[in-house]
């Protein structure tokens, strides 16, 4: 229970940074604390306790393996977390290089 | 009907086909780009008149992993939904492609913005053809990873700041699907769409299916900017390129959103009006919402393609009305609505671009007051308003009438005053850019070039056709099949993994 628990307090970290937190680059470390959350969440949901690694073995009886999807899933979900948070850090940049400053208070050029 | 992954391979082609081949000469990527969105658009009309012949489904299974007996591979699943979907967004990104080979003169690296386009295609074609939960995921990724960086393409500080915005809201909508997924594939161990809809029939609707299902309905909501969560819309679409801004409301919140979000609702959970009538009814009250506040916002914007955008936030009110009234009239006018809104607004953002161009402003006052004139852009922005506001030949007249139908087919007569009420604020907001852009006597004429007049004589002849032939061909052989498809629920999963 306890790993879901933490996982919770993460999820819960990152959506405060997002919130509150003024600088774009503050952000963007609470989003990629949101998203660690989430994939940890979905590598947990594989795990069995005392269960093999899901690789072929010579074992003649039925053996408890870990559920290898999941896994396989929060690979591609981490890759593709890697291309956003790239692009979101690239696009802080050219704000900063543009405004020159990170504080969103003072990027507001949009009205409502 | 085995071309089906070519729907996605193709743009992809395309997409890293373009940085090598530009490098030779830039003006190839115009030329790879137009030829794969043609490409695409035939293969989608194609296969109009493929589906009938398979029972109007039609199953890939990727790498010859077999479905049955249980599903190990990923599929690709193609219904009468998905031919709707897939036929809206190729017709689009065809017009778009057309317009953008002068639209893009303005801009410096072409190839890259051929790039990012045919990306976002790949992923829409993608989320409206597959079959398996995960994938959905991914291509809701690629399309909307492309879509930050083409928003932010013009690089001023305006289209950077939209797109920061849009980019962290995005990715949470993003996050909580992915979550959404993790515990349905806790509670079923599979991700073939089908198979899970087979393992909630038995399933006890507990605590934790409402848990999965609000989760993705506020990660699909996000997406598809209906009010509340509207706020990023009218800065992303309006700060994007015209092309790009007429992808994104034509057809981007649609695929992502409205089309996503009903294929999970109704054919996985199997949620219909008598197991789920809340469910609905909050549909109804936020469409409802959606259509006034948007619609009141629309009327006192100052900016061409601002007004646009809330226009468009208050069309996505309209379908989810329809979706939320979930009778086969109140779908059939949702996805009537989802065909005539991506040409109607899509041809009304194409026209903010030579506009922008020829004026330098996109201000309604400012534009009031400049001795230049667009007689062209102002007839084709005129009949567009009129078919998104529901005038009778054009196509948007429809899905309107159908839409007021199921609500009174359901009881909901008070449903029905407001929705045909709140029509007339549709042409309100939107003949007001034509009183006072497109209506001056005076001025020196301005020309649009000649490829941006065909992409517009193109959409406006789709609208004009298709509303003229709207009960003969438009409705039987499409839309009635796809409200069909989204009716018969879980009976989805039967057809697909009984082949």
């Amino acid at each position: 229970m306890l790993p879901y628990l933490g996982c919770i307090i993460l999820f819960l970290i990152g959506i405060y940074a997002i919130l509150t937190k003024r600088n774009l680059i503050k952000i963007a470390i609470g989003f990629c604390l949101l998203e660690y959350a989430v994939n940890l969440f979905f590598a947990f949901i594989g795990y069995k306790k005392d269960a093999l690694a899901p690789i072929y073995t010579n074992a003649q009886q039925a053996r408890n393996f870990v559920d290898p999807i999941p896994q396989a899933l929060v690979l591609t979900a981490i890759v593709i977390g890697l291309g956003t948070t790239a692009l979101l850090l690239s696009v802080a940049i050219r704000i900063y290089e543009k405004y020159k400053t990170f504080d969103i208070k003072e990027i507001k050029r949009l009205k409502e | 009907m085995n071309y089906l992954p070519l729907f996605t391979a193709l743009p992809l082609l395309g997409a890293f086909l373009i940085p090598l081949l530009s490098k030779i000469w830039e003006r190839l990527s115009d030329i790879i780009g137009n030829i794969i969105t043609t490409l695409l658009l035939i293969l989608s009309i194609y296969s109009l008149f493929l589906l009938p012949i398979f029972g109007n489904i039609y199953v890939y299974e990727i790498g010859k992993w077999p479905i049955k007996p249980i599903p190990l591979g990923i599929v690709f699943t193609f219904d009468s939904l998905s031919l709707l979907m897939v036929l809206i967004i190729n017709l689009l990104s065809f017009a778009c492609a057309i317009y953008s080979i002068t639209y893009l003169d303005n801009y410096t690296g072409r190839w890259k913005f051929w790039t990012l386009f045919l990306l976002m295609v790949a992923g829409l074609n993608g989320i409206a053809i597959t079959g398996d939960l995960f994938n959905l995921f991914v291509f809701i990724e690629i399309s909307a990873i492309s879509s930050y960086a083409l928003v932010a393409f013009g690089v001023e500080k305006e289209d950077l700041e939209a797109s920061f915005k849009y980019q962290v809201i995005g990715e949470i909508a993003g996050l909580t699907i992915l979550l959404a997924i993790a515990l349905i594939y806790s509670k079923t161990s599979t991700l073939n769409m089908a198979d899970i809809a087979n393992t909630f029939i038995n399933e006890n609707k507990g605590t934790l299916f409402w848990f999965i299902i609000s989760l993705l309905t506020f990660g699909f909501l996000i997406k598809s900017a209906l009010f509340p969560f509207h706020f990023w819309l009218p800065d992303a679409h309006s700060q994007a390129p015209a092309p790009i801004s007429a992808m994104l409301s034509g057809v981007f919140i649609k695929t992502l959103g409205v089309y996503a979000l009903s294929r999970l609702i109704f054919n996985v959970f199997g949620l219909n009006r008598n197991n789920a009538s809340h469910y609905f009814d909050i549909l109804i009250i936020l469409g409802i919402l959606s259509i006034i506040i948007a619609g009141f916002i629309a009327l006192k914007q100052e900016n061409y393609k601002r007004l646009l955008a809330y226009s468009s936030v208050s069309q996505i009110g309209y379908i989810f009305v329809g979706l939320g009234i979930a009778n086969f009239w109140g779908i059939t006018g949702a996805l009537s609505l989802i065909f005539a809104h991506a040409l109607g607004k899509g041809l009304l953002f194409l026209t903010a671009g030579p506009v922008e161009r020829e004026m330098g402003t996109l201000d309604i006052n400012e534009l009031a007051f400049l001795k230049k004139r667009m007689p062209f852009s102002g007839i084709v922005y005129t009949l567009g308003a009129l078919s998104l506001a529901g005038i009778p030949p054009f196509l948007g007249f429809f899905p309107k009438l159908f839409l007021i139908l199921g609500a009174i087919k359901e009881k909901m007569f008070w449903l029905a005053i407001v929705l045909g009420i709140f029509s007339l604020l549709t042409l309100a907001y939107l003949l007001k850019i034509t009183n006072k852009v497109f209506t001056k006597r005076e001025g020196e004429e301005v020309k649009e070039s000649g490829l941006i007049a065909i992409s517009f004589l193109f959409l406006v002849f789709l609208i004009l056709i298709l509303g003229i032939f709207y009960f003969n061909y438009l409705e039987p052989n499409l839309i009635s099949k796809a409200s069909e498809a989204i009716i018969r629920g879980i009976e989805y999963a039967r057809l697909v993994l009984m082949r």
